[in-house]
């Protein structure tokens, strides 16, 4: 932790991070209100996270008999705060909040404690559909997890460190999506996965009634809802540091370029989500374990022997 | 000052929650409470500066826990966690070698005289690891790896009812295999 932002952007970071999470709701709900042929403009989609945020906040809770209020309350709010651990290690522009020596382990650290918390709040509503659905996520959760790991490990074998700065100065020539398209895709795909987004949506899809959700409302589903989505920025935009070149690129200052191409990638994902059906879980994971893995295996090989060709280690 | 503060904060939540994992009656907490407390563990584990070990320890427990609860879940005589149920088994046996175990640690800790530190740590503690791991045993690395898959690989095999010939017929000639659920290869 040599040099990093000061210490204001802890403070700035979490607010960056929700205005940046409104932007994509918006992004989202300005799609929806296209395609219903409803009232669209920017106005009426910034308006959208506002009013169901406002909503779900004068929302009563609800209760089910014996439920694990513990379990249940604990897992929403680890999403949210998962998010903001994993946003730490997010270069703004050229420096993240904390440039930790181990930036891309710390970040897949917090994304896998989604895991943990899709579990806890299907487990604590004690409702069937709403355990059906964290079940459904813990019983991906590797086939999810490994391509992932394969893939930001190989953006870290590139680079030669775990550290996120690391791996953006060692793109100065070449982004590292040129050398590794395989990772790239593999850890998009993955990102939306770990993040239980669509077309990985099966925990929470509408055919378990929202699956690990289903129970929740007011306050609950808001801390579950909105940590989703902020989950679901952070692992977008960890795609900029590692394949993208983090702030690099002509004539804009960095913290532009970073947030350029971070608005890409999430628009990228957005519209993936809305264009490809729920994939079938059991053809996702014979697919994630028979190609992807092997797939990226071979990639991070190909990268170690561009690494020795070019003398590191 | 700070990290004295952190260190007893760390180890008493780690102690807390180990102690929770026997007292709660729900094999679910139970679970929670038991990855807390590795949570708690691998701050200790950070605070002594091992950063890359400290978060492999947060990683691995995470997907550890989440894969245990489904388990213990599953065998344990609370199915549901709906009815009350004990940790405990043989109270006084165990109580009796804790009880032990601990007086035997506090003495060593006590009692040891301590050698001072020599030498200086690594400028990378991560890949000082690495190396000390892998360096000079990569062949029992390698081996070691392959045995552990191995191993996996036959205990499945023993393990299942359901060979090549069940799922793509007597002549193997089945286009696809006939699995009573999907997501199995080929």
């Amino acid at each position: 932790m040599a040099d990093a932002l000061p210490l204001w952007s802890v403070v700035l970071l979490p607010v960056l991070l929700v205005v940046v999470t409104w932007a994509t709701v918006a992004f989202d709900a300005a799609l929806t209100a296209r395609a219903a042929g409803g009232p669209s403009g920017v106005g009426a989609a910034l308006a959208v996270p506002v009013r169901e945020t406002a909503r779900l906040l004068v929302g009563q809770r609800r209760r089910t008999v014996a439920a694990d209020v513990v379990l249940g309350r604990v897992g929403g709010a680890v999403l949210p705060v998962a998010a903001l651990l994993a946003a730490a290690v997010l270069p703004w522009g050229r420096l993240p909040v904390a440039d930790l020596d181990v930036g891309v382990v710390w970040f897949n650290a917090m994304e896998v404690l989604a895991w943990a918390a899709v579990w806890m709040v299907g487990w604590g509503s004690n409702s069937a559909l709403a355990l059906v659905g964290g079940y459904r996520f813990v019983a991906q959760g590797l086939a999810y997890e490994l391509p992932h790991m394969f893939a930001i490990i190989t953006a870290a074998l590139g680079a030669e460190s775990l550290r996120v700065t690391d791996i953006v100065d060692a793109q100065q020539d070449l982004w590292f999506v040129v050398i590794m398209p395989v990772a790239f895709v593999v850890y998009l795909l993955s990102a939306a996965a770990m993040t239980f987004w669509g077309p990985f949506d099966a925990p929470v899809s509408r055919d378990v009634a929202g699956g690990a959700a289903a129970e929740l409302s007011g306050i609950d589903r808001l801390v579950f809802a909105g940590g989703r989505w902020m989950l679901f920025v952070a692992a977008a935009a960890m795609a900029v540091p590692l394949f993208l070149g983090g702030g690099g690129g002509p004539w804009l200052p960095a913290w532009l370029w970073v947030a350029v191409k971070t608005a890409a990638v999430l628009a990228l994902l957005v519209w993936l989500r809305r264009k490809v059906p729920t994939l079938r879980m059991d053809r996702w994971t014979e697919f994630a374990w028979v190609v992807l893995i092997p797939a990226t295996i071979a990639q991070a090989l190909v990268v170690a022997i561009v690494v020795l060709q070019r003398g590191g280690m | 000052m700070i990290s004295i503060v952190l260190f007893w904060v760390l180890a008493v939540a780690a102690l807390v929650f180990g102690f929770l994992v026997f007292r709660l009656d729900s094999m679910a907490q139970v679970t929670f409470a038991l990855l807390a407390s590795f949570l708690a563990v691998a701050g200790l584990v950070l605070l002594l500066g091992l950063s890359y070990l400290g978060v492999v320890i947060v990683l691995m427990m995470v997907i550890e826990m989440v894969i245990m609860a489904v388990f213990m879940i599953m065998y344990m005589m609370n199915p549901a966690g709906l009815m009350p149920m004990s940790m405990f088994h043989n109270t006084k046996g165990s109580a009796v070698i804790a009880g032990v175990v601990f007086v035997a640690l506090v003495a060593g800790i006590l009692l040891v005289d301590w050698p001072t530190r020599q030498g200086e740590a690594a400028p990378d503690l991560t890949f000082a690891l690495g190396e000390a791991l892998m360096g000079g045993q990569m062949l029992t690395m390698m081996t070691l790896g392959v045995t552990l898959f191995a191993t996996i690989v036959a205990t499945v095999v023993l393990s299942t009812n359901r060979g090549r010939y069940d799922r793509f017929g007597d002549d193997l000639d089945r286009a696809v295999a006939d699995d009573p659920a999907g997501g199995g290869v080929g």
